[in-house]
């Protein structure tokens, strides 16, 4: 009997350490390490772990974007951006700047000839008129430029329609005629300027030779160019302002042309970013382009006296080009190009 | 009258894209448009968010002030909505609008832009309501019937609300009291001027 109580007694304090060693031995190894932070005090109104804690939010990120983008599922990459709060910007620009700039530019061009015209007037053919005429350009010089000249006129005023149209042509003729005028002009605008490309590279090919900048163009600028009558500067095929027209053409109508193809074929090249400045820069250049046009219009009709005949005949009179283009009249003349009557009168000067 | 708005709580949205599928599906949208997507910011990362995103409907709308025909229209529940008869497909919306809701069928010369589309918050266009025209420019007029936009109705998280700006807003800023947090009311500052202070 003793014998099995003394056993009972080793198994019941057996038990008992290992039961001890089996509850102490799991919480000592759950204890956290002395160096580790504090567990998060609950409350009932914070959450422990805070949801929003890496959230992005869109104030933080236009600060550091220009734009939002993101991931889409649906097979269009363009979709992918959220939102791009520049197309504000563009707004501003095109809505009023854009129509300022046009304005005053324009309508200004317009004043000032019209003021010159008022004041000073056309300016007369040197001597009168000879009778003898003389070529000057060639018929395909004159198809190139009429080619870019006509397709310009058509895309100036289908352009001007897009900005100014529903400020001065809507009121006039309603919203469905302007609506169908608007939707033909932009066709045409998009057509024709495949034309003028054309021409301006003929242009370019025609007479790039003859407005390379020479030293007589200084003295041609600083004579006032013809407008002051007691001077009488000379000039060669092109004096220093159509060779400023010239190239002045060839730059703005390559950025027109390439603008406009960015803009007309969306997405090829470029981004909305890109669209966006493509559009400032097409209508920033082409306002320049129509003034600068307008000024080389006035003075190829009313502003010189026997100058149209130039581009509109191919001839000129013979005092004419004595006047305004001796120096081309004289080379001309000696490289044989004119008739033997000619070069007989004409070395009088 | 109400100022109907469109709220992308983004702390709901799961990015499922059933608002995508019913808007195509309510207005036969033709391929290759989308007048409502799902954009996933930092996706995959954390603090990962999606936006439903389509026409906010803004107020003093860029598109509106842009367009070179004037072919936009303000309803009286403050609905942006356009006239397909006067657009003539310039993108000059697309240009300024700052959420990418014009899209163009590429119908026109060279592939380029035809008339444009968008979101037109289930409210059509200009042609009498409820007519077959009317559904087959613009697709189908629900706000008239008295039901709000189908992408937000049916939205299954309820993270895209649709309704009366002042209701939606209340609606969000309790959700945000309630759990404690809020990744804010996307683009509601640049859609409307203010966003959501809560």
């Amino acid at each position: 009997m003793t014998m099995f109580l003394r056993r009972a007694r080793f198994i019941l304090g057996t038990l008992f350490v290992v039961a001890i060693i089996a509850a102490i031995g799991p919480v000592h190894a759950q204890q956290p390490a002395p160096s580790q932070t504090p567990p998060p005090q609950q409350s009932s109104r914070s959450p422990i772990v805070d949801p929003d804690a890496d959230a992005v939010h869109e104030q933080q990120l236009l600060r550091e974007f220009p734009r939002i983008q993101g991931f889409i599922w649906i097979p269009d990459e363009r979709a992918s951006v959220l939102v791009q709060p520049e197309g504000r910007t563009w707004r501003y620009f095109h809505e009023v700047l854009l129509h300022w700039i046009g304005a005053v530019v324009i309508v200004g061009m317009v004043v000032l000839l019209a003021i010159f015209y008022w004041l000073v007037g056309p300016l007369r053919m040197p001597g009168g008129r000879s009778g003898t005429r003389v070529r000057r350009f060639s018929t395909f010089e004159r198809f190139s430029h009429w080619l870019t000249a006509t397709s310009f006129v058509v895309l100036a005023l289908t352009g001007l329609n897009i900005t100014f149209g529903k400020l001065v042509l809507l009121p006039l003729i309603g919203p469905e005629a302007f609506s169908t005028l608007a939707q033909y002009a932009k066709y045409v605008h998009n057509y024709i300027s495949f034309a003028f490309v054309l021409g301006l590279a003929l242009i370019v090919i025609n007479w790039v030779k003859d407005n390379i900048p020479r030293k007589i163009d200084i003295v041609w600028l600083k004579e006032g160019g013809g407008f002051i009558p007691s001077k009488h500067p000379q000039a060669g095929r092109f004096n220093a302002g159509e060779k400023l027209v010239f190239w002045f053409a060839f730059g703005a109508g390559a950025a027109v042309a390439i603008s406009g193809y960015l803009l007309m074929f969306p997405f090829y090249v470029t981004n909305i970013a890109g669209m966006q400045l493509a559009q400032v820069v097409h209508a920033l250049i082409a306002v320049a382009f129509i003034a600068v046009i307008i000024g080389h219009i006035y003075i190829g009709t009313l502003g010189t006296e026997g100058a149209f005949e130039a581009m509109g005949a191919g001839s000129v009179d013979l005092n004419w080009a004595k006047g305004h283009h001796g120096k081309w009249l004289e080379d001309e003349i000696a490289k044989g190009r004119f008739p033997q009557q000619v070069a007989s009168i004409a070395p009088a000067e | 009258m109400a100022r109907m708005k469109f709220l992308c709580d983004a702390d709901r949205c799961i990015e499922c894209n059933a608002c995508v599928t019913a808007c195509k599906n309510e207005h036969d949208v033709p391929w290759g448009i989308n007048r409502r997507r799902v954009v996933t910011i930092n996706d995959g990362k954390p603090g990962e968010r999606s936006v439903s995103m389509a026409c906010m409907h803004c107020t003093d709308a860029p598109c509106m002030a842009v367009c070179p025909v004037s072919c936009f229209y303000n309803t009286a529940d403050g609905v942006v909505l356009h006239s397909k008869d006067l657009c003539i497909g310039c993108g000059y919306c697309f240009y300024a609008c700052p959420f990418g809701a014009p899209q163009y069928p590429r119908i026109g010369n060279f592939g380029s832009r035809g008339k444009m589309d968008k979101c037109t918050y289930c409210a059509g266009g200009p042609e009498p309501d409820g007519t077959m025209i009317q559904y087959e420019k613009y697709g189908n007029d629900r706000l008239v019937d008295g039901k709000l936009p189908l992408c937000a109705e049916m939205c299954s998280t309820k993270a895209l609300l649709a309704g009366d700006g002042d209701i939606i807003a209340q609606i969000y800023k309790e959700r945000v009291i309630a759990r404690g947090y809020g990744s804010g009311a996307w683009a509601w500052t640049t859609a409307y001027g203010a966003g959501i202070k809560v």
